[in-house]
């Protein structure tokens, strides 16, 4: 049976006194912190600074490509941004901002008072921020200074030997090693510490089958992480070896080979995917069973899932390569790891959908961006099974129909959770409730935008329209469907932007949330909004899966039925 | 929809979780691990595949004695680990110091190797693509070497300063387990370059 201690929500009464600060101390304060709350909201920040960077690339992307012969930008500018849009996206958004989600939230839903290693936490998240950084320098740097400088244009995967120094004068790539080597390196130290917090940190009562579904994902992630980014740690020290010491790792004239590089480069790129999303399936864990009022259905099938989706992502990375030529063999290995991997995803779609089914569902705009992520995603992995046929893929591989697909899982899977958390978490984060109103706006903007663009996009791709192509001829019949994706990518755009001007705007005008705004039941919403720094004034202890729920119907505690 | 912040308490259990270090070494050494498989992998792709001399059999000759120098440090650092949880603190130093002697013969047989090789042999990482795999991974490898020797000598200069005492078993317990992964890799590269390999 649950006991409970009150505590009063405002323990320190100094702070509405005090005066305000210089702006010089609140700076030092940020960059010198070691709190896992503020350096999570520094990778938040620090993402979607990124995201508006790497949006509007694809918005000139986009531009380039509504009409046919359009010379809006020129192809060398062309490739330089797609090459910083993909690269953008996923090492500099997509990696950030789920870390900084995890950083604010595991250790408040573990009941501790921080990440195992606080310190190494900043480093983690400086080094990852340099590395943005010097991917953005090469714009000014990237001929080594002189004249106007060029950012890289080798394509997110960059592929060998187009990479050799002979192909890439200049330090536009050597620049793109090197952040890609740094938000490595910050990711393996996030990594590390997630892992080490989740299972030497947790308060007294939270045994791992307790911990809420999201602990559990980011300890699977984290787990994933090294097994899979340091990979490509490793590719790019040879890349830098061969650059720079005139080694022949990549090198196909002095008999080395460029298959390798892509082998290495999709060992890290494929489990990648699985590392992205998995926490929009940690924030789904999360939000769908609150506002569907029910807990969640299959507590141990959905960490089975977790833990079979990270084995098996390390064994599909080579149905990118398909039309590379591996043998029959190896072609049906792919095609084969590759479908096995719908199986435990197909058992965390039915499980959400088993969570709603019944519930009381409240339609905040959290709760539609998640129905939308369960709609999207699903259609995001069929696709993604018809191109781990093999032969399906030798037809439409490296056309937009692949575009459409990864964007239909990063967008529609990933954005939209990221967005429904957002929304959920926000008043813990800040105190303040987003805007339901604008919120709403944002959802149905965004999801027409969405489907106008990434819908129309496969077709496209099935009447053969390559990726990566710079313009192309009218009498292709391929301009009203770009003009469409064009068009919806415009819409997106303003449901974004109404999107930040929430953020905010309800930063300071928002309603007050309260401690527990949802009527939630893990441990973060147990303590204040924004959270003090040592987060719990006692250290909590807790009996089942919901210690919330416990406390707050001590009639009837969940941990009768576990 | 509760305002104040209400934290549960529930009847204390006995609660003991394990160490924040060796879990947080444990995860180093299984992302170094995927670093260095990497490696091997191109090293294993790569034999044979030179266009040019000269070969693993021309110039490769087996470094038996660096390595057992290396694989028994790790026994004496696992001495100097457990003579300090004794609180045998003389005997700690004496084994870090042996520790580090080991660990720097090794490097030093890997330059002099190195040194051979470059002016004698007239193999650099630029010559071919056995010059390329075998400085990268031995490279690699030695690397780490030398962080290991830099934080083991640390230990050793706080040892001799009186400074290290048996609160201090468990960090001279981490820094043993990296130390052990880098011995336990050589037993992988040395099996892979200089018996594989020629």
């Amino acid at each position: 049976m649950a006991t409970q201690t009150p505590v009063p929500a405002v323990l320190d009464q100094t702070t509405s006194t005090a005066c305000r600060p210089m702006w010089l101390e609140v700076l030092h304060d940020w960059v010198t912190t070691v709190d896992h709350k503020k350096i999570g909201l520094m990778y938040i920040g620090y993402a979607l600074l990124f995201l508006v960077v790497a949006g509007f690339e694809a918005l000139l992307i986009r531009i380039q490509l509504a009409i046919p012969n359009n010379t809006f930008v020129s192809p060398q500018v062309f490739n330089r941004l797609f090459t910083m849009h993909g690269s953008t996206m996923i090492f500099f958004v997509a990696m950030p901002v789920l870390f900084g989600f995890g950083n604010y939230l595991i250790p408040l839903m573990i009941g501790a008072r921080d990440m195992a290693f606080p310190r190494l936490n900043a480093f983690s998240f400086w080094v990852s921020a340099f590395g943005g950084l010097l991917l953005y320098f090469s714009y000014f740097g990237g001929s080594g200074l002189y004249g106007a400088g060029s950012a890289p244009d080798v394509g997110w995967w960059a592929y060998a030997p187009l990479t050799a120094k002979a192909f890439s004068p200049g330090h536009s790539t050597d620049y793109w090693t090197l952040a890609i080597l740094l938000s490595g390196v910050g990711t393996i130290g996030t990594a590390l510490n997630i892992v080490t917090t989740v299972i030497c940190m947790r308060c007294p009562g939270m045994k791992l089958s307790r911990m809420p579904l999201l602990v559990w994902i980011y300890l699977v992630m984290s787990l994933m992480a090294f097994v899979t980014i340091s990979p490509l740690t490793a590719a790019q020290i040879m890349l830098m070896l061969d650059r720079y010491l005139g080694s022949h790792l990549f090198d196909t004239q002095a008999g080395g080979s460029a298959v390798l590089w892509m082998h290495f480069f999709w060992i890290f790129g494929h489990p990648e995917v699985y590392i992205l999303i998995l926490p929009a399936f940690a924030f789904a864990n999360e939000i769908i069973p609150v506002f569907s009022r029910k807990a969640i259905f299959g507590y141990p099938a959905m960490v089975a899932a977790t833990v079979g989706i990270g084995f098996v992502s390390l064994s599909v990375w080579a149905h990118h390569m398909f039309t590379v030529g591996m043998g029959a063999g190896a072609n049906t290995f792919f095609v084969f790891s590759s479908m096995t991997i719908a199986v435990p995803t197909g058992i965390k779609i039915f499980n959400w959908l088993a969570t709603i089914w019944g519930g009381k569902i409240r339609f905040t705009t959290s709760m539609m961006f998640a129905i939308g992520f369960l709609f999207q995603f699903l259609i995001a992995g069929l696709t993604g099974i018809m191109l781990a046929v093999a032969p399906f893929d030798w037809q439409l591989g490296n056309s937009y129909f692949v575009v459409a697909h990864f964007h239909y899982v990063i967008v529609g899977g990933i954005l939209f959770m990221l967005f429904s958390a957002f929304y959920y978490w926000y008043p813990k984060m800040t105190g303040r409730m987003l805007s339901e109103k604008l919120g709403k706006w944002h959802f149905w903007l965004f999801l027409i935008g969405f489907h106008l663009t990434f819908d129309i996009m496969h077709i496209p791709g099935i009447l053969g329209m390559p990726r990566r192509i710079y313009t192309y001829e009218a009498d292709r019949g391929w301009m009203i469907w770009n003009l469409l994706v064009s068009s919806g990518a415009m819409i997106q755009t303003v449901g974004v932007l109404l999107f930040v001007y929430n953020l905010v705007r309800s930063y300071f005008k928002g309603a007050v949330a309260g401690a527990d705004p949802w009527d939630g039941w893990t441990l973060e919403w147990s303590t204040t909004s924004p959270p003090p720094s040592y987060n719990f004034a006692v250290i909590p202890s807790v009996g089942s899966r919901r210690p919330l729920w416990d406390l707050k119907h001590p009639e009837d505690p969940d941990n009768n039925y576990e | 929809m509760s305002q104040a912040a209400v934290i549960p308490q529930n009847a204390p259990e006995v609660w003991k979780l394990p160490s924040r270090g060796i879990v947080g070494m444990a995860c180093l050494i299984l992302a170094e691990a995927a670093i260095f498989l990497i490696f091997v992998v191109a090293y294993v792709y790569y034999i044979g595949k030179s266009l040019s001399g000269p070969t693993p059999r021309d110039v490769l000759t087996l470094p038996i004695f660096a390595t057992i120098c290396l694989l028994s440090s790790s026994l004496t650092v696992h001495l100097a680990v457990s003579t300090l949880h004794g609180d045998k603190r003389r005997l700690c130093s004496l084994w870090l110091a042996a520790t580090v002697l080991l660990g720097s013969i090794f490097l030093g047989s890997t330059a002099l190797e190195w040194y051979h090789l470059i002016y004698h042999d007239g193999l650099s990482i630029r010559t071919n693509l056995f010059g390329s795999t075998y400085y990268s991974l031995v490279g690699l490898h030695a690397s780490h070497v030398i962080v290991g020797l830099l934080m083991l000598t640390l230990a050793l200069i706080f040892s001799l300063r009186g400074a290290v005492t048996t609160r201090h078993t468990e960090r001279l317990q981490v820094l043993s387990l990296y130390w052990h992964f880098v011995d336990g890799i050589w037993v992988v590269v040395f099996l892979v370059v200089y018996v594989l390999g020629r």
